[in-house]
């Protein structure tokens, strides 16, 4: 309470300090027979000059900023786009601080040197069409290189993922991140949101997952009742209800029939030989672990509002959207290792954002990223289950040795490439 | 002075006006000018105060503030640390505010009200009842705004650009509740009341010119005004469609923008509607939106800078193109703020193509403001600092666009505080100056007093100082990679420990200067208060000015000339022009024997 006090006496000791003041120029104003609207030369002089010193602490005040704070932060682009995305990012900034300094520093010098003398006449000069030429063919042609060279970035950045990309899920809910690889197939699961139960929870599209959210409307589940129970209430003429919970069960009645009528369509229409496609994917809750110099081609799917993943480090963004999958590829060049030497830091981690409001917790929906070298991801893998619950790697025992050999040789020429300059 | 302000008002009511039709129903465009001028000072008071709770978050996190806990109380700020839901109300309220009612209300509509009839030689706008009636509304949606905020459930929480499925569902966040419904609401009145307006500023613009002002002698405020009205009414139409769509399906189970939902455990039902298509119709308003916001500040700061300067504005014709080019090319660019959304990347490339396009009629305007200081006698009024400030600012914010314009750039910054830092620099500093330089500029013919010079300036060079040291640090944390609208950033500090401890140290240092610049502004809140009651009485042209709005009578009158109307037989900028005696000549002056007109 003192301090808040404190506040208040201070704030309006500031104002009668200012109303004095003000007093005090009127009345010397007033003494000296100036009038507001006709500036001083005074006055005049101190704003040209402060014109100047402005400039100069602007600039001041920007450089300490570039040399302090100008490299700190993301590091090095972490991906191949990436590395042509800052190529391109320090070609703008060169061009842009170069226009910053020169037009800023024109603006004040001239407010600096122009300011009003005694006797000197402001200079008639209504246009030149020479020069206002000039500056529109300039900037013009300055900005047709920035386009054309940001459209080819563009354009290699968002042409479709090639067949050697490895295919990732990435799941979005308030405030989480799932991430489904594909498995040995390399191709994702099929997925429909109205399966999603307790037991699915990213509403994958399997005939066991189909019969289960049919058997869930029917008869019921864990918390919810089914179409048959919310009959047998609704016809049984002991069961007493108010008019408006009778009009709510029928209308819940209403749309789990019109739920298992979908169901029912889309098992009627499901191709067995889709179960596979589901089964042999990983779901990973809790990080996302990638393959040095993999080609990774992203789909983003989202339960709830729109979310948007963001990757820092590797220059990669893209939402996610209820109702529709969007895309992002990218190839990562460096281990999480490797980065912590370029970033100077031991405690360095990728790290996937949320960066799309989303909630009150959207600053807390982040999920770890690793890149790991050939023999780590391998031994990684082999740790890891599908979603039916085999290994990530099933191999026989007798061809285990030989096969395991097979895929650490391609993910060694995978992470080669980086090193022979493939993406640089 | 009313007598002879009387005198001679042929064709015009002369009865006495009751307190209520002269002050608050008022009819008469300089009333409703000055309406609109203390809404927008009251609501921008509001919104910076917003600002200054978030930022107390953002540079101390997690630090008890008696002062949080003295304006927002146990429910949002306990124990005086911000909750993380109101932070995003506060985010939201601040945007909102700033962007609609302040510079959109606040700034077109008191300075196209004061000066389109004051400058074309009118004695008032096309429909006084018209005007009256945008006003009210403008009111009324103020308060709408201001009353979200006292809502038990909080305010609109999904940002200024209440996207859904956020916004429409009150499960994701509590302000999607009433909060939403009000924020609505209180926007479609809004949109209603600048519909109204700028219909109004067009007609009268188009008709009510008095004699011989030809639309190539109208000053740039007015060609600013022109295009402002027009944009706001080619795009806001779109807005109120995409806030009437999010109603139906906030209310009325349609699926607009609503597919394949599940939130807070319960699942949906409806599908095939798309949020994307809400970004899209909210961008087309969101992008000319800005420069409805930025033109008349351009405007004002044209006028400022040629009178101050006692040199004609470099270029007028040049001017205009920039003005009508910038206007035309803001229908073609929303798509620019769409780059990460999944939209068709082929699309992605045009709105490349044409928002680059804009730099160019900004760099333009830019040189010609910068040739018009060139060889100038500069006067320094408050207002001149203001308009000088302008350029500045607009030059720092508008090279920042040509990054996140590039779509291949965009990706790795959009989203992130160097976005927030580029708006703020154009709309925040630039935009914002323009409404100051034009409050200087043109109190004396609003209140028929003077402002105190000296408080002008202390108060800009506060402001320019603190804006700096807001907004060029706040560059440098977006591209550390801070996204925007995170309550803390201690969700660095497991991954990146150097950049969080950017973000940290740099928060402070915005914090603080937030702080202080706010502080500043009751310098001008004091000198505008004081000055409409004890300022120094204005003469009828205390800048030496050419526009007609200074050979008006200082005590407004119905009707603003007590005679006939004024001819007008001149461009307005004719400053300094050889061969005359004064460095200034009125535009109702006559062309002497042998002068041509520029």
């Amino acid at each position: 309470m003192g301090s808040k006090l404190i506040i208040l006496l201070v704030i309006i000791l500031g104002v009668l300090a200012i109303a004095q003041l003000v007093r005090v120029n009127e009345l010397t104003a007033k003494h000296a027979k100036r009038k507001e609207e006709d500036i001083p030369h005074r006055d005049n002089m101190f704003n040209s000059r402060m014109m100047l010193l402005f400039m100069i602490g602007l600039y001041v005040g920007f450089i300490y900023l570039m040399l302090e704070y100008g490299y700190v932060g993301m590091g090095p682009a972490a991906s191949a786009h990436g590395q042509d995305v800052d190529w391109l990012l320090n070609l703008n900034f060169v061009i842009i601080i170069a226009i910053f300094f020169l037009t800023n520093t024109l603006l004040f010098v001239f407010a600096w040197k122009y300011v009003k003398r005694p006797g000197v006449k402001a200079f008639f000069y209504p246009h030149n069409n020479r020069l206002e030429m000039i500056w529109t063919v300039i900037p013009a042609a300055v900005l047709a290189v920035i386009i054309i060279l940001g459209l080819r970035t563009w354009n290699d950045i968002t042409t479709r993922a090639g067949a050697e990309s490895e295919n990732i899920e990435l799941f979005s809910y308030q405030f989480g991140w799932t991430a489904r690889y594909a498995g040995m197939n390399n191709e994702l699961g099929k997925f429909d949101y109205k399966l999603t139960t307790a037991d699915n929870p990213y509403a994958l599209m399997t005939r066991d997952n189909i019969d289960a959210s049919l058997e869930i409307m029917k008869v019921g589940g864990p918390g919810q009742e089914g179409v048959e129970l919310i009959e047998d209430k609704l016809n049984d003429p002991s069961v007493i209800m108010s008019r408006e919970d009778r009009d709510a069960l029928r209308t819940e009645l209403g749309r789990k029939e019109r739920m298992v009528s979908l169901l029912q369509g889309m098992s009627a229409t499901f191709n067995d030989s889709l179960n596979e496609l589901a089964n042999d994917d990983v779901i990973l809750a809790d990080s996302l672990v990638l393959l040095k110099g993999q080609h990774y081609n992203f789909s983003f799917r989202s339960k709830d509002v729109i979310h948007s993943a963001y990757f820092p480090h590797f220059r990669a963004q893209m939402n996610t959207v209820p109702g529709m999958t969007t895309y992002f590829k990218f190839q990562p060049l460096f281990t999480t290792g490797e980065m912590k030497e370029k970033m100077n830091s031991e405690d360095f981690e990728y790290i996937l954002m949320c960066n799309k409001i989303c909630g009150g917790s959207h600053y807390k929906m982040k999920m770890a990223v690793a890149v790991l070298g050939p023999e780590e991801y391998l031994s990684w893998q082999k740790s890891k289950m599908t979603y039916d619950g085999s290994p990530w790697l099933d191999f026989n025992d007798s061809e285990r040795a030989a096969k395991e050999a097979e895929l650490l040789e391609k993910y060694v020429e995978i992470s080669s490439r980086v090193e022979e300059g493939e993406g640089k | 002075m009313a007598a002879v302000a009387h005198e001679g008002n042929h064709g015009h009511d002369h009865h006495e006006e009751s307190f209520v039709s002269k002050y608050i129903f008022s009819q008469d465009h300089k009333m409703i000018g000055k309406q609109f001028l203390m809404t927008a000072i009251f609501m921008g008071l509001i919104a910076m105060m917003l600002s200054i709770f978030f930022r107390i978050q953002l540079g101390w996190p997690g630090e008890s503030s008696d002062f949080l806990n003295t304006f927002l109380g146990d429910r949002w700020a306990p124990d005086g640390i911000l909750n993380q839901d109101m932070y995003l109300g506060l985010v939201t309220i601040h945007g909102t505010i700033m962007v609609f009612f302040v510079l959109t209300g606040g700034l077109s509509g008191t300075f196209s009200n004061l000066l389109i009839p004051l400058q074309l030689g009118a004695r008032d706008m096309a429909s006084g009842m018209l005007n009256m009636l945008s006003y009210w509304m403008f009111a009324l949606s103020s308060l709408i705004m201001l009353v979200s905020l006292f809502v038990e459930s909080g305010p609109a929480m999904s940002g200024w650009t209440v996207y859904p499925p956020l916004s429409a569902l009150p499960q994701a966040v509590s302000g999607s509740g009433m909060g939403m419904t009000l924020w609505l609401t209180s926007m479609t009145i809004f949109i209603a009341s600048s519909l109204i307006g700028s219909l109004n500023y067009i007609v009268t613009v188009l008709n009510l010119r008095t004699k011989g002002m030809k639309m190539t002698r109208m000053p740039l405020t007015i060609w600013a005004f022109l295009v402002t009205a027009i944009l706001g009414v080619l795009s806001f139409p779109v807005l109120l469609s995409a806030a009437l769509l999010l109603l139906m399906d906030r209310t009325m189970g349609t699926s607009f923008y609503l597919s394949d939902i599940i939130v807070g455990g319960e699942m949906l039902d409806n599908v095939g509607g798309s949020p994307i298509l809400y970004q899209h119709l909210f961008w087309f308003l969101g992008h000319p939106e800005v420069y409805i916001v930025l033109l008349p500040a351009l405007g004002l700061s044209s006028e400022i800078i040629s009178t101050n300067s006692r040199k004609p504005i470099f270029g007028y014709r040049a001017m205009i193109g920039s003005i009508l080019a910038i206007g035309f090319l803001s229908f073609i660019v929303w798509g620019h703020h769409m780059f990460v959304t999944g939209m068709n990347p082929f699309l992605g490339s045009v709105f490349v193509f044409t928002t680059l396009l804009i730099a160019i009629p900004s760099a333009v305007k830019v040189f010609n403001y910068i040739t018009t200081l060139w060889k100038g006698s500069i006067v320094y009024t408050p207002g001149m600092l203001f308009a000088i400030g302008l350029v500045s600012t607009f030059i720092t914010g508008g090279v920042t666009g040509i990054i996140l314009a590039d779509s291949a750039l965009d990706i790795s910054v959009h989203d992130t505080y160097f976005v927030v830092a580029h708006f703020h620099v154009v709309m925040g500093l630039s935009a914002i100056f323009g409404m100051f330089a034009g409050i200087y500029h043109w109190f004396p013919k609003m209140y028929g007093k003077l402002m105190n010079n000296r408080l002008g300036y202390a108060h800009f060079w506060i402001t320019i100082i603190c804006g700096y040291g807001v907004f060029l640090p706040m560059h440098f944390v977006g591209l550390g990679g801070a996204p925007r609208r995170y309550y803390d950033y201690s969700v660095y500090e497991g991954f990146n420990p150097d950049a969080a401890e950017m973000m940290i140290d740099l928060n402070v240092v915005i914090s603080i200067f937030a702080i202080i610049g706010a502080m500043g502004q009751i310098l001008f809140f004091f000198n505008f208060f004081y000055s409409i009651f004890r300022g120094q009485r204005s003469p009828q042209n205390p800048w030496n000015s050419n526009t007609l709005e200074w050979t008006t009578p200082v005590e407004h009158i119905h009707g603003n000339w007590p005679g006939d109307l004024p001819t007008v037989h001149r461009w307005p900028y004719d400053y300094s022009k050889p061969g005359m005696e004064n460095d200034f000549i009125p535009q109702d002056v006559p062309l002497m024997e042998g002068e041509e007109e520029h």
